[in-house]
């Protein structure tokens, strides 16, 4: 798994510009247009400035969209056309430990980002709690389990197109029906079931308790929900890429 | 012995549910300290065979051993003793060659303190000291592959798989290459080549094994298999179509094998030619005489048509 990382670093070192501009920007720019955009028409939502609300929110879909990304289309390059497992393969190296790395080191790097949008908003007037520091844990947690994800997928997909499918068919509803830019509340009853087996919703609401205060039982099993997710995730993603990498 | 594969079948399920045998009873042992040339046609199951090696590819049948560990339960054992040269150029294009070196140090875990001296060794090897700080996709595609070379020598391997190492190089940089193997060879690395340019198992190997439709169907050394299979002399032939085929027949009926080389017939173990049959067969057109060489026992054993 060292060895993974190692790569890792070597590549981190010369894209880590435009990747953390990326990263950084996006959910910025999501931040000022929804909660100034909305901010003025809405003004305050499920008890906090919408302004918070949102950039609170926007962690958990910067998490998202950060590791479920590399997850998906560096996994899928690096196994059918850069051949990259191949050669390591026949390292000392087993595809567990590949898995590991690959993930581990997408869960770093986007739980890290993630915490952009909090920086940026406190910039904005927002007064978090002492629970903020607990962040990072939340979006490395979720990223982990999205990362992991995304690998699955990569092994499931027939060709590098059928990503379309996953992202409109399955990212998108996820981004939406998490309570990120609009409470929950305010989705239909029969929507609610589907929020809670929502990863990402899970990771809104802890990264929201941990700035404005923590529900500590709720929140627990928010945590609870996330570990599952990743750990469900880690055995598929394992099993899809010893069929695809062991033949 | 650095490798054993005993009666080792492996098959592949094709999309409309055959089953496909790609390596099918193959026995094949390789001692400590050799060079084996692994020869055969594409599709022969030289490349199943290497993947097979590494627990890449699990057997359906058989035995493997690969210096003393039995693959796949100890192949990670065996994996970090053994370096692997791919057909594929897999390089990480974006790092340098010393980066991509400096992860597989890593991965085949070279001691921290180690994979400085044992970077700096594999460039020397492959003679990339100078282009250790270029980008992998700035190299050219001869140093590309010296690097992939590096690559499977960084952690010094006892036991090295070079997979096709020059198929598609300039005659130059496939000299370079056979220099390179030939320097490995030397220094007492077993080594495991497979190729299907004769020319590189005549130069390089101390014993061969030829491969057909997933098994070995002879083995010695390059000397041994021509006296074996194509003896000592060749006569080729030129002529019309039914000249050639006249040619066929008299040497068939003489006993002795023939092959169509282009344009020509090549008589197989033309020292045995008696002096009535050289009388028959002269008649004026154009004969070559050359020694045999491995290729024509490639062709005697395999077929002369690829399949």
């Amino acid at each position: 798994m060292r060895g993974v990382w190692r790569r890792e670093l070597a590549l981190f070192r010369r894209y880590w510009a435009s990747s953390s501009f990326a990263s950084i920007i996006e959910p910025t720019i999501y931040l000022l247009a929804f909660g100034f955009g909305f901010g003025s028409l809405v003004g305050h939502v499920a008890g906090y400035r919408y302004v918070d609300f949102v950039g609170t929110g926007v962690v958990a879909t910067a998490t998202l969209f950060t590791s479920v990304f590399p997850g998906m289309f560096n996994t899928y390059i690096r196994r059918t056309y850069q051949h990259s497992y191949d050669a390591v393969l026949a390292a000392p190296v087993d595809v567990h430990e590949v898995v590991a790395g690959e993930a581990s080191w997408i869960a770093v790097k986007s739980g890290v980002y993630s915490c952009a949008p909090i920086l940026v908003s406190l910039a904005f007037g927002l007064r978090p709690d002492i629970g903020v520091i607990a962040v990072p844990i939340f979006t490395v947690l979720t990223a982990a389990g999205f990362a992991l994800f995304g690998i699955w997928a990569s092994t499931v997909v027939p060709s590098i197109n059928s990503f379309d499918y996953i992202i409109s068919g399955v990212l998108a509803p996820l981004f939406l029906v998490a309570g990120t830019f609009f409470p929950i509340s305010g989705l239909p009853h029969w929507a609610h079931p589907i929020a809670h087996v929502n990863p990402l919703y899970h990771c809104v609401e802890l990264v929201r308790h941990a700035v404005f205060g923590f529900h500590p039982l709720a929140d627990l099993g928010h945590v609870g929900a996330l570990v599952v997710f990743a750990a469900l995730m880690w055995f598929l993603a394992v099993r899809g890429m010893r069929r695809r990498l062991i033949d | 012995m650095a490798i054993l594969l005993r009666d080792v079948v492996k098959r592949y399920t094709d999309r409309d549910g055959t089953s496909i045998a790609a390596v099918d009873g193959l026995t094949l042992e390789v001692p400590d300290g050799v060079c084996l040339g692994l020869l055969g046609p594409n599709g022969a199951g030289k490349s199943t065979t290497m993947r097979l090696l590494t627990a890449q590819s699990r057997a359906d049948e058989g035995m493997i051993n690969v210096l003393g560990h039995a693959i796949p339960r100890e192949a990670k054992q065996a994996r970090a003793l053994m370096g692997v040269v791919p057909q594929t150029d897999n390089l990480d294009e974006e790092l340098t060659a010393r980066q991509n070196l400096e992860v597989f140090a890593r991965l085949y875990r070279v001691p921290r303190a180690g994979v400085r001296a044992a970077v700096d060794r594999a460039l020397e090897i492959a003679h990339l000291t100078g282009r250790a700080d270029a980008r992998a996709d700035k190299l050219s595609g001869g140093m590309r592959r010296r690097l992939l070379v590096a690559r499977g020598l960084v952690h010094s391997p006892r036991l090295v798989l070079l997979d096709e190492p020059t198929v598609g190089l300039d005659p130059q940089v496939r000299a370079d290459l056979w220099g390179l193997i030939a320097g490995l060879r030397a220094s007492g690395v077993t080594v495991l080549m497979s190729t299907h340019y004769i020319e590189e198992a005549e130069r390089l190997a101390d014993s061969c094994a030829l491969m057909s439709h997933g098994k070995v169907i002879a083995t010695g050394s390059p000397a041994e298999l021509i006296a074996d299979h194509a003896g000592d002399r060749v006569e080729e032939h030129e002529g019309s179509p039914e000249r050639l085929a006249e040619v066929e027949g008299l040497a068939r009926r003489a006993g002795l094998p023939t092959r169509r080389t282009g344009p020509t017939v090549s008589v197989l173990r033309a020292e045995r030619i008696s002096p009535s049959l050289a009388d028959s067969l002269a008649n004026g057109d154009r004969v070559v005489r050359r020694a045999a060489n491995l290729e024509d026992v490639f062709v005697m054993l395999t077929g002369e048509t690829v399949d």
